[in-house]
């Protein structure tokens, strides 16, 4: 308390000695403060837009056509999801290992992608390396608009791990480059191979001696039977997801009508959701609900609910993908006899364009080079080490799924009954394959878009027209955004 | 100490203003700066764009329903906790009558004490799955649609997630179900505080239960209900975890139980659109900041001394 009665006018005043210790303390707590703003969010700046030029080379020769640099750390992060990153760590790494020993691999695990690295790209120093894959995955069409994800052509253009005579383009499946290309450019290498169609229950249509339904007439026939034993022919992904439904209604209409009717989806063309087939098809999945062939209280139910009614035998049509057998793998190890089977979509009409074998099938499971990535070539070697024939079987073992190198899965036991049966379906549509692109590259323009358009579809609440209508507005709002950067295709 | 005294406070003041400029002011100004923007979250420079976000939400009706539910739950979720809280505090502590006068809580109140509690332990995330299955169609579990069908009420059943109508208002129920306890136990101790021989003067004066709540509980335990009501407020204007978890980001069917702060979700992590998203966020803070102040304004009382 001293210093109060010692106060004097001369204390309010200033000497040397005074000044400069304020000074320093000053400088001691806001030093780091100001370090610290000047890396903060909105006080960056842009440190060179392409570092490709950058990147460290090596030789390009027969054994290293990348010309990677053969003595620099490749830092790789996986998504540990349904796959796991054992693939990465027990597989592929030591693969790369032992041809380039003195590359060490810096390998991280991640479950949400986009907290982990959103802060390393904005500040530029993302990994070489990205599975941008999982709940948190980062917006692909938005990396690319800002020039953040690296091209990928040298890649597909490089010769193959295994045969030099092949390059890695010819060795993938057809779709799977296109699946990542943007504006012509492929910045994306999806690795999984997922078909999707109508899964149903092979034992409950077995013992019925229901047929499968090849015709959506048929399909009417079935489920008539199949109301009539008290059994729900279809169900859905309630709630959550029923844009699964736009699954069979688009591939129903491009069987109708041929791949066009896609391409003009994806194109944002006007008119493309009221087209005759789009509307037919519609149509023909609203009977559903008219007729009451929805499992009861679908619509309001969590999509793992309804799900696991279905595999517990309470309906027996489901829209999916080929990752369903091992998401409800709990339901269907409950009761042993169970087995599960994907069917083609039923064609509408007899004269239909595409034959019923037409199946949808993608490329998914994302992987990225970053643009500011301090190893790329490296990066993309380690790609061609996937892509070879020994690393994409070992996937395919090892996690249950397809892969989208050619070939790789001929000859691999594929024990789970569903995706055999999905493998089965690729390869007797040849290359009757189709797929769309507009969830990916305008992700809000099917959800919450068109999502809400389906789910009142779902419950007969809105007509076809109706349905078209809000889709074409749905449609127009995403062409009309200066702010999305749009993608166009032709074929 | 003369030459010491600057440096003695400046020493003692600067490292908590320091951190509270860095972390707390600056993110504020920050985010009002990157609501002019049109930043991606991904690059490390941004584009000023003045008020283009600002007048983007002007029209943006999603945004609109949003702010509707947000108004709802601001004025319905504190007038509901805090008329069950009051209620629920005064029959546990004065509500009981026992022979010979003495004031005390109704028979068991111990019990229901420690049971109002109970949601208060409980994280959100798990309130909202449970409520989730809460309002589940029957054959996925649904209590509700259960319970009514065993008491004879199934004519009432409802798919009350697929219904838009619903969505707000069970969200209503659900934030004020977690919400009741704390406010019972806050309740509680400022009542405790209240001088028994105030309520043996008014049993004595004939007071009935209501009278004695309204004329002598409630005005006494008027500061810690505009606290708790201020506070309150301020959770409703969120309200993002609940509707998250229980509707979902889109805000269920339709969008029609989006809040605020789901929107803001959206547009920072499914839209990568940064500063729209900062721009709703600085239309959050605003709000916010006006509900404080109406309620603290408009709730002032003269405060009562205790003895």
């Amino acid at each position: 308390m001293s210093s109060s009665i010692e106060r004097t006018p001369a204390a309010a005043g200033t000497d040397r000695r005074t000044f400069l210790q304020r000074v320093a303390l000053t400088g001691v707590a806001l030093g780091p403060g100001v370090a610290f703003l000047a890396s903060c969010a909105t006080g960056g700046d842009d440190d060179g837009d392409d570092n490709a030029s950058q990147a460290p080379t090596g030789d390009v020769s027969d054994d290293n056509p990348l010309g990677i640099p053969t003595d620099q750390p490749l830092e790789i992060v996986i998504f540990d999801g349904g796959f796991g990153d054992e693939y990465a760590t027990e597989l592929h790494e030591p693969m790369f290992s032992e041809r380039w020993p003195d590359i060490t691999i810096e390998h991280r695990a991640a479950v949400d992608i986009g907290a982990e690295l959103q802060p390393r790209f904005v500040a530029g120093d993302p990994p070489d390396f990205v599975n941008n894959s999982g709940d948190g995955q980062m917006d692909t069409a938005t990396l690319v608009a800002d020039g953040l994800l690296y091209d990928l052509s040298p890649l597909f253009d490089a010769p193959s791990w295994d045969d030099p005579d092949v390059t890695v383009r010819d060795s993938l499946l057809p779709g799977t480059i296109e699946s990542g290309t943007f504006n012509g450019t492929p910045y994306v290498f999806n690795y999984a191979f997922t078909v999707f169609g109508t899964w149903y229950n092979k034992t409950l249509m077995d013992e019925n001696g229901w047929p499968v339904p090849t015709t959506w007439q048929e399909m009417m026939d079935v489920c008539a039977d199949i109301a009539a034993t008290g059994i729900a022919p279809w169900v859905y992904q309630g709630l959550t997801a029923p844009r699964y439904m736009n699954w069979p209604i688009l591939s129903m209409a491009a069987k109708l009508a041929g791949p066009e009717v896609l391409i003009a989806i994806d194109n944002l063309e006007e008119g493309a959701w009221s087209h005759e087939a789009v509307k037919e098809s519609a149509a023909a999945i609203r009977q559903l609900a008219e007729n009451s062939y929805f499992l009861p209280g679908v619509e309001g139910m969590e999509f793992r609910d309804a799900q696991g009614l279905w595999a517990r035998g309470q309906a027996v049509f489901c829209p999916s993908g080929s990752w369903l057998e091992n998401e409800e793998a709990d339901a269907i190890a409950e009761n042993p006899t169970f087995e599960l089977a994907m069917m083609p979509d039923p064609l509408l009409s007899p004269d239909s364009v595409m034959p019923l074998e037409t199946v949808r099938a993608t490329a998914g499971e994302p992987y990225v080079i970053p643009a500011d990535a301090k190893n790329p070539l490296a990066a993309m070697e380690y790609m061609r080490v996937m892509l070879s024939m020994d690393g994409a079987r070992g996937f395919s073992e090892r996690v249950t799924s397809l892969t989208s190198v050619a070939g790789a899965s001929d000859g691999v036991q594929i024990d789970a009954p569903g995706l055999a049966s999905a493998q089965a379906a690729l390869q007797a549509a040849g290359d009757n394959v189709v797929n769309w692109f507009y969830p990916s590259w305008y992700p809000t323009m099917e959800n919450p878009g068109i999502d809400q358009n389906t789910a009142a579809l779902l419950r007969a609440e809105i007509t076809v027209d109706q349905w078209s209508e809000q889709n074409e507005t749905v449609a127009a709002t995403t062409r009309d955004d200066d702010s999305i950067v749009k993608q166009t295709r032709e074929s | 100490m003369r030459h010491g005294k600057y440096p003695f406070i400046l020493a003692f003041l600067l490292p908590p203003v320091g951190i509270y400029a860095i972390y707390m002011l600056s993110p504020y100004v920050q985010a009002i700066y990157i609501s002019m923007t049109d930043w991606s979250g991904f690059t490390s420079s941004q584009t000023f764009i003045g008020f283009d976000n600002y007048v983007e939400m002007w029209h943006d009706d999603q945004l609109r329903t949003a702010l509707r539910n947000n108004v709802i739950l601001v004025l319905v979720v504190p007038v509901l906790t805090l008329l069950l809280g009051l209620f629920f505090a005064s029959m546990l502590n004065v509500g009981g009558r026992k022979r010979g006068g003495a004031v005390t809580g109704v028979r068991g109140a111990p019990v229901y004490k420690i049971v109002y509690f109970f949601p208060q332990v409980l994280s959100v995330a798990i309130i909202g799955i449970v409520f989730k299955y809460v309002f589940a169609p029957e054959n996925a579990g649904g209590i509700l649609n259960r319970v009514l069908g065993a008491v004879g009420l199934g004519g009432l059943q409802q798919l009350w997630l697929a219904e838009p109508n619903y969505l707000i208002w069970i969200v209503v129920l659900v934030m004020t179900w977690s919400f009741v306890g704390f406010y019972v136990v806050l309740f509680s101790a400022a009542m405790q505080s209240i001088p028994r021989d105030i309520y043996e003067a008014a049993l004595l004066d004939g007071s009935s239960r209501l009278t004695t709540f309204r004329k002598i509980t409630v005005p006494l335990v008027w500061d810690t209900v505009q606290v708790g009501w201020v506070y309150m407020a301020i959770q409703a204007m969120d309200a993002f975890a609940t509707v998250h978890i229980m509707i979902g980001i889109n805000g269920g069917v339709q969008g029609a139980g989006d809040v605020l702060g789901t929107a803001m979700y959206r547009e920072a992590f499914a839209e990568a659109d940064f500063g729209y998203a900062a721009a709703i966020g600085v239309l959050m803070l605003v709000l916010t900041m006006l509900v404080a102040i109406v309620f603290m304004r408009g709730l002032r009382r003269e405060r009562v001394e205790l003895a």
